[in-house]
């Protein structure tokens, strides 16, 4: 089953994107790497690092950002674990985690996964 | 420039991010998410930490690890985007004993790209790359001019700090600033302003 993490600059945003998930998917592994380390607001290379490595499968792992420094240090913790099946999502944050994680849930490869979240309309609200 | 040369203008980088932090955080706090100060002073603190392992380094690897320690350490923006310069400057210059001023210029050169990749960003947008750009062609020119080190590097100097200006005249395009949109004008970019005192300290070495 394909897993998530959620990168974002706050620690409480990414905590609850993740949890936000489980009311429709439970069985779905997301690991949230929210703020710096000490809990300010940023984002850390490390944290992003050990949630991946948290949520790795052989499925693959989904990551989802906010803005900025979010996505440039995904994208470096990525380049470092280039072998890995692992790819950052350019979607909404909320609606792209529910609507992953249930297709997840449902059993969808990674690939498919990403196509849904990246696909024009696929969680547009109206 | 030798090993020697540039640990030196590392702790010169150490010191003025230190010092400058309240000013880099106070432009910060106008336009962007007011951390950029905090930010900076942290990477430079861990490479502070770092010193005496990065002062052993061939002059490649002490420039390829500092980018290392900055994008583990910043936490914002500058992290990655600092971090990639002096990676790929440290990339570039992997080897070299001795670095002449042409290899400082393609070094800075790889740097820009660098920067331009990670932020997806070009000149004009209201980034540390409208320091940085005029930086780069304004020390080219002088170099190819006179062949003068310093004069070089006044020159880049004096553009980059002409650059600083010029974001306060422009729209900003990328970053947390975008958000603003015109009420970003009429303040300076805090990228662009500290890309100036790393600048300054590496000509205090030269």
């Amino acid at each position: 089953m394909v897993s998530f993490v959620i990168v974002s600059h706050s620690r409480l945003l990414a905590e609850s994107v993740a949890d936000f998930t489980r009311i429709m998917a439970d069985q779905v592994t997301v690991i949230p790497a929210g703020g710096l380390e000490d809990g300010s607001f940023g984002t850390s290379y490390g944290l992003i690092s050990g949630a991946i490595d948290k949520a790795y499968t052989e499925d693959g792992v989904l990551v989802l950002m906010d803005m900025g420094s979010a996505v440039m240090t995904t994208e470096m913790v990525l380049e470092a674990m280039a072998d890995r099946k692992v790819k950052m999502v350019d979607c909404p944050l909320v609606e792209g985690a529910v609507a992953g994680t249930i297709d997840a849930a449902g059993g969808l490869s990674m690939e498919t996964i990403y196509r849904n979240l990246t696909d024009s309309g696929y969680i547009n609200k109206f | 420039m030798n090993n020697e040369n540039i640990i030196h203008a590392i702790d010169k980088m150490i010191d003025v991010m230190e010092s400058q932090k309240e000013f880099l955080t106070e432009l910060d706090n106008v336009i962007g998410d007011g951390d950029h100060g905090i930010n900076m002073a942290r990477g430079f603190g861990e490479i502070n930490k770092k010193r005496d392992l990065l002062a052993v380094m061939d002059a490649g690897d002490m420039i390829k690890n500092v980018g290392m320690i900055l994008v583990a350490t910043v936490g914002g923006a500058s992290g990655p985007l600092y971090g990639t310069a002096f990676m790929k400057a440290g990339a570039f210059l992997k080897g070299k004993e001795e670095i002449g001023f042409e290899d400082f210029l393609e070094a800075f050169q790889c740097a820009i790209e660098g920067v331009m990749a990670r932020g997806k960003a070009a000149e004009g947008e209201k980034t540390m790359l409208d320091a940085m750009l005029p930086a780069k062609r304004a020390m080219e020119k002088e170099w190819n001019l006179t062949g003068d080190e310093k004069k070089s590097l006044e020159a880049g100097i004096s553009a980059a700090k002409a650059g600083v200006e010029y974001t306060k005249t422009i729209i900003a395009t990328k970053g947390r600033a975008s958000y603003l949109g015109e009420r970003s004008i009429g303040h300076q970019d805090p990228g662009a302003t500290s890309f100036t005192f790393l600048l300054e300290a590496i000509a205090s070495q030269i």
